[in-house]
């Protein structure tokens, strides 16, 4: 995790980024609908939702390409809309829709984009050089970006969008479609700029990549803000999880019958020989549901009792439908 | 820069990052050596291809050259390249996410399209230039003087310059690279329908009536009679190619009034 830990109640503490009651519509697709965000100085804010749930169209708004048809939105302190040059000054951009040119090599890359942010053709060589070196490129500077691996692009992509040492970092699922060992590098690197002071703003459908990076979480569903909270705080907002496998496959039936009963929740068959349900809030202890389980004459070979992760939480809030709070 | 820098500064980054855009392309230029060869490979196959394969069975009125008649023809296709390349690059830019890069960042709004266009003139003077050598090569020639060949070239300049702003707006019309890709055979027949490699004279009424008005024949026209290659037309023809150097010049300022403000129109606002 990054050094930080900043209570979710800290919201209301320098915020970088702020959305208010953001509305977008493309014809007769609502993308947004009044989405409302906070994110606090050096912190990483996961905003987690299925495809199609907003989060492009939110990220597109707050770094300046798209406007909001209602609400509005502060990036370091700007408006987006109004003091749209201003935000553009302090903010970096990349992942999903922000690229590279493909026929420059990396170090070519490099030089032109800090040409475009206003730095010195010296400044510009020499940033590209300290970014390539910090961040593992130097080997493949002089070589085509299209002969690069995909990790390597996003990787070049990423610190693309570094050259002006922005304030505010928008990652649009910046590890979609990568290898496990590619994420941990883009994980790592982002965990580096976090410590520099760097405000981001992640959008991903991995939840184990919110899990890892963010300090809170957005849960968005149809455009709208359906849950808030650290990762720990929203996963005890759905109780912990029961696994049980049984010693004997017969005893199945009875023993989805008592957890239904214990749990208040139907269980869900695992295998021949097991089952998982999700237990109420606070409720529950271990050894009590293991008496209950001998006294009902259910002999388990294994009982677990863990915390549910967060995709196990987010299936269940993007099921609700309803916001949460 | 930041939302109030004065409109003379904003003017000088305009510039500056135009400049670094056309630099960009002359840097994929470097690392595409095959790209060079092709350019300068392209211009000899076409005056081969037409010059000596085509041209052994052309007539030319008056049992002129062919080639002299030809090159005039080449050169023009050359200049309407412009919006075939523009418009891919464009439309690369905007599909693979380059150009929202570019509109997230503090740089000049404007640099990007006159850049594009920037770059598409140097490329185009140096593609000219090549073919102007294979000319040469095989025997072409201007006959009336220094300034009236200069004349000539900078008329295909200027009208290349005014179809770039096309590729600029089409590029950024389709927003997607493989579509791009498949308009740009289009540009052949484009090009053939026109007096460039044939004499009009022969084509049925309506095609010759398509073909007299493509801009294609004006600027091929007028270089032939700038140029002093045989070819010009005589008697009762349509206007554009009674007066081919006003008819290409007014194409140009025609393509400029109305694709510029598209263009600019469309880059500010695509995306929003």
């Amino acid at each position: 995790m990054t050094a930080y830990n900043v209570p979710s109640s800290g919201v209301m503490a320098d915020p970088m980024v702020v959305a208010e009651g953001l509305h977008k519509s493309f014809g007769d697709h609502h993308a947004l609908r009044g989405l409302d965000l906070s994110v606090v100085r050096g912190t990483v804010c996961g905003l987690l939702g299925a495809n199609g749930a907003g989060k492009t169209t939110a990220v597109r708004i707050l770094a300046t390409l798209s406007d909001p048809d209602a609400g509005h939105a502060r990036v370091a302190g700007y408006d987006v809309v109004r003091e749209a040059g201003e935000v553009r000054a302090r903010i970096g951009l990349a992942g999903q829709y922000a690229a590279v040119d493909e026929k420059l090599t990396g170090r070519g890359n490099l030089r032109m984009f800090g040409r475009l942010y206003h730095l010195s053709r010296r400044a510009a060589h020499r940033r590209a050089d300290e970014l390539l070196e910090r961040f593992g490129l130097m080997d493949a500077a002089d070589r085509p970006v299209a002969s690069y691996s995909g990790g390597m692009r996003r990787r070049l992509d990423l610190i693309t969008s570094l050259i002006r040492r922005p304030e505010v970092l928008f990652l649009d699922e910046p590890t979609t479609g990568l290898d496990p060992r590619s994420r941990g590098e883009i994980w790592n690197s982002v965990r580096e700029l976090v410590a520099d002071g760097t405000t981001v703003l992640l959008t991903t459908q991995y939840l184990d990549e919110a899990d890892h990076l963010a300090d809170d979480i957005v849960v968005i569903d149809h455009g709208q803000v359906i849950a808030t909270g650290t990762p720990e705080e929203l996963k005890a907002t759905i109780g912990d999880r029961l696994d049980v496998t049984l010693e004997d496959p017969a005893a199945l039936p009875a023993a989805m019958t008592h957890l239904n009963t214990l749990a208040n929740t139907d269980p869900t068959p695992v295998g021949p020989d097991g089952l998982s349900v999700v237990l109420p809030v606070g409720g529950l202890r271990l050894a009590d549901i293991v008496r209950e389980l001998d006294h009902a004459g259910v002999a388990a070979a294994d009982v677990r009792l863990r915390r549910p992760t967060l995709d196990e939480v987010f299936l269940r809030l993007t099921d609700r439908k309803e916001p949460v709070r | 820069m930041t939302a109030r820098t004065s409109p003379l500064r904003r003017l000088g980054w305009t510039l500056t990052d135009g400049l670094t855009l056309v630099g960009r392309e002359l840097g994929r230029l470097r690392q595409e050596p095959g790209q060079i060869v092709a350019a300068l490979v392209f211009p000899v196959i076409m005056v081969v291809l037409f010059g000596y394969v085509f041209g052994s069975a052309i007539q030319v009125p008056n049992g002129d050259d062919y080639r002299e008649y030809l090159m005039p023809g080449l050169f023009a296709m050359v200049t309407f390249s412009a919006w075939l390349g523009v418009m891919t690059r464009m439309a690369t830019d905007a599909s693979r996410g380059v150009m929202d890069r570019f509109r997230s960042m503090p740089m000049a709004r404007l640099a990007v399209p006159f850049g594009q266009t920037g770059a598409d003139l140097l490329t185009g003077l140096l593609m000219l230039a090549i073919m102007v050598g294979a000319g040469l090569l095989v025997g072409w020639q201007p006959h009336r003087g220094v300034i009236t060949t200069a004349q000539a070239f900078l008329l295909m300049i200027v009208l290349r310059y005014a179809l770039s702003w096309v590729g600029v707006y089409l590029g950024l019309a389709v927003k997607n690279d493989q579509i791009a890709d498949a308009l740009v055979p289009l540009g052949l027949p484009f090009t053939m329908l026109s007096n460039a490699f044939v004499p009009t004279a022969g084509m049925p009424g309506w095609l010759r009536f398509l073909a007299d008005w493509n801009p294609v024949s004006a600027l091929t026209a007028a270089s032939r009679g700038l140029f002093g290659n045989p070819g010009v037309p005589s008697g009762n023809v349509d206007w554009p190619l009674a007066h081919p150097v006003t008819a290409t010049l007014l194409w140009s300022v025609a393509l400029l009034v109305i694709f510029v403000p598209l263009s600019l129109r469309a880059y500010l606002r695509s995306g929003r």
